[in-house]
């Protein structure tokens, strides 16, 4: 069983390009040269020193002591929080821009849900002196304001996706559409594991930095390079998919994902994909996701802006059904405990997004010496209003 | 023979109009195909609404939007159609994306557009090699026509491909844009539909988006077989209802 890309952009049944023929030079163009440009040893040396000076890399795997022993198992936090930025998304976006720049491209277009990939977005454009366009839904700018400032202060232009349900599946299609009318200038840079062939993959090697750190952090703490576990919170799956990368032909080592239940799985506001989806096409790419009998893709819901996406990454559609991956789900209530868990267990305010793996615990008991390794993938400053009304603070 | 191959046999430039089934009223759908027959229209796309069309404008999202609203269904679509065949001759072709018809089964769909008499599809999300290699076979057994979108930015090369693979017409998208965002057409425009005049295609090219008028029909026809309207028609629906069909089509040509 491979759990790489094959050369027709699938993982088992999952991925591909299905995208109308507008968009097939861009995505051609990307397909046949990601990997060239990215063995380039120029690039690796670029993309290098960016995550060490720039971002802060390596992040640190920090041995949670007392979460460790609430659970009775030994607990590590990945902290990708730490991240310029606060969290996972920079990776990727620092990645894309040299990719950008390879290419000859001088114009950035991006999507945005909760603000957080728009934020990172903004910053390597910023970074690079690119002009850069971000599309967030109408209702997410409302909701998200602060992050709609930062990427303003960044020099981004903000645009508004007013179509459908005027959240992150119509910020999504309103870039594409900007894509398609942009065809030779612009490089949009998706900021999860989905889209069409080569995004996911691409999206998932510039991520798969957080697992290459974990292996060599592990072996010095621990002796060992594989933990028993990695969990991470799923919603397209970015932070997951790099996570996971290094682990997904080591059996011994077992892969946990945490997909947001909403307010529960069957109670009609949920993001649980891999529960309530079924395979189909969205945004380029043939994957689980949650629709109507029809085919009509609905409008999923958590109560973390992060995660309620209603599709998930090809590679997590194809975990999925082998069984590679061990799925869970988590409701809104589940996921505010955890997150105050670990702020009151280790000083850690977690993205709520975050907060979801964290609720892992509820659903399973690992061995005490099980080693788990948690992707703390971002940190929770963008979500105080969230915990504020919650917790009524 | 298919109709749509008998129609690309005609000596005259062919109008094609595109609509979406389920806009503006949920029962539209027949009047606004034999209204468009009787005015001298050459062929129809049946727009079959999705929720998220990536390819398309605002006109055809927001008329999307409404006929899913209305309660359109990929199975309302076709008992609305089942007797069509009984009053309509023209070549009819519904466009759509693959979600919807990956759910009700790519094979049913095929067998049911054959029961009720459509001639082809259009699936901009169904790329020409994915068809090739999965589909191709079940669309001809059911003696369905897929036809391909080509762009100014589409190589020669794939558009050898492209015609290849293509037993009806070629779609030639006008500019590198969504539906219904350009007005006009400039040498750019000019210089690209003689290009690809030159090239001797195997297949009939129809051009589409950003026709509107009398005049973008005429232009976009000097070389090629015929254009397609469609966020142009949308709008007028919008505007004047269905109702004024027949005024708007003999405006065209």
């Amino acid at each position: 069983m491979s759990y790489q890309v094959n050369e027709k952009g699938y993982y088992g049944d999952f991925g591909g390009a299905y995208i109308p023929e507008m968009l097939y030079p861009n995505v051609e163009e990307l397909r046949s040269t990601y990997l060239n440009i990215m063995n380039e040893p120029s690039f690796k040396e670029e993309f290098d020193q960016l995550l060490r000076d720039y971002v802060g890399r390596p992040s640190p795997l920090y041995y949670a002591k007392r979460l460790s022993e609430k659970h009775n198992t030994k607990v590590y936090l990945k902290r990708e929080d730490l991240n310029h930025t606060g969290a996972h998304k920079v990776n990727n976006t620092i990645g894309q821009i040299l990719v950008a720049k390879k290419l000859g491209k001088n114009r950035i277009i991006a999507e945005t849900g909760a603000g957080q990939h728009g934020v990172a977005t903004a910053t390597v454009c910023a970074l690079m002196g690119i002009e850069c366009i971000v599309y967030m839904g109408e209702i997410d700018i409302k909701r998200q304001a602060p992050n709609v400032a930062r990427m303003k202060m960044l020099g981004a232009e903000v645009r508004p996706a007013k179509s459908g349900s005027k959240t992150l599946k119509d910020a999504t299609n309103e870039a594409i559409r900007d894509w398609i009318n942009n065809p030779v200038d612009t490089h949009y840079i998706i900021g999860s594991a989905i889209g069409p062939h080569p995004y996911p993959d691409m999206v998932t090697r510039f991520q798969s930095i957080i697992s290459e750190e974990i292996k060599w952090q592990l072996k010095e703490k621990e002796g060992r390079e594989n933990p028993d576990y990695v969990v991470a919170c799923i919603g397209g799956g970015s932070n997951a998919a790099g996570t996971y990368y290094h682990f997904l032909d080591e059996p011994s080592v077992g892969i946990i994902a945490v997909e947001a239940a909403g307010k529960g799985v069957n109670s009609g506001e949920s993001a649980a994909t891999s529960q309530l989806g079924k395979e189909g096409i969205i945004h380029g790419c043939k994957t689980l996701l949650m629709q109507t009998p029809d085919g009509q893709i609905t409008e999923p819901y958590s109560i973390s802006a992060g995660l309620d996406y209603p599709g998930v990454g090809p590679l997590h559609s194809h975990l999925y059904k082998t069984g590679r991956g061990e799925f869970y789900s988590v409701t809104d209530d589940d996921a505010m405990t955890a997150g105050l868990e670990l702020s009151q267990l280790e000083g850690i305010i977690p993205a709520i997004e975050t907060s979801h793996a964290l609720a892992i615990f509820n659903d399973k008991q690992f061995k005490p010496d099980d080693i788990v390794v948690i992707s703390l993938s971002g940190r929770g400053d963008k979500d105080l209003n969230t915990y504020i009304d919650y917790f009524k603070l | 023979m298919n109709r749509i191959n008998t129609a690309l046999e005609q000596d005259k430039k062919l109008l094609s109009i595109y609509f979406t089934a389920g806009y503006p009223s949920l029962n539209d759908t027949k009047k606004i195909i034999q209204d468009l027959e009787k005015s001298g229209v050459d062929m129809i796309e049946i727009g079959l609404p999705f929720s998220d069309p990536l390819a398309d404008g605002p006109t055809i999202q927001e008329s999307s939007t409404v006929a899913l609203k209305n309660g359109m269904t990929t199975k309302l679509l076709f008992e609305q159609l089942a007797d069509i065949r009984q009053s309509v001759k023209i070549p009819l072709i519904i466009m759509g994306y693959f979600n919807p018809m990956m759910q009700y089964g790519v094979e049913a769909f095929c067998a049911k557009c054959q029961e009720i008499g459509i001639d082809g599809l259009i699936i901009p999300d169904l790329p020409v090699a994915e068809y090739h290699e999965q589909y191709q076979e079940t669309f001809e057994k059911y003696g369905l026509i897929n036809v391909f979108l080509i762009t100014p930015q589409t190589s020669e090369e794939r558009i050898r491909f492209i015609d290849s693979v293509s037993n009806g017409f070629i779609y030639m998208v006008s500019s590198a844009s969504v539906t219904g965002s350009t007005s006009g057409f400039g040498n750019t425009q000019e210089a690209y539909f003689e290009r690809i005049a030159n090239m001797n295609l195997k297949a009939s090219q129809i051009v589409g988006f950003g026709i509107s008028d009398n005049e973008t029909f005429t232009q976009a026809t000097k070389t090629a077989k015929g254009a397609i309207i469609g966020s142009a028609f949308i709008n007028n629906l919008t505007n004047n209802g269905v109702e004024s069909i027949d005024n708007f089509i003999k405006g065209i040509r």
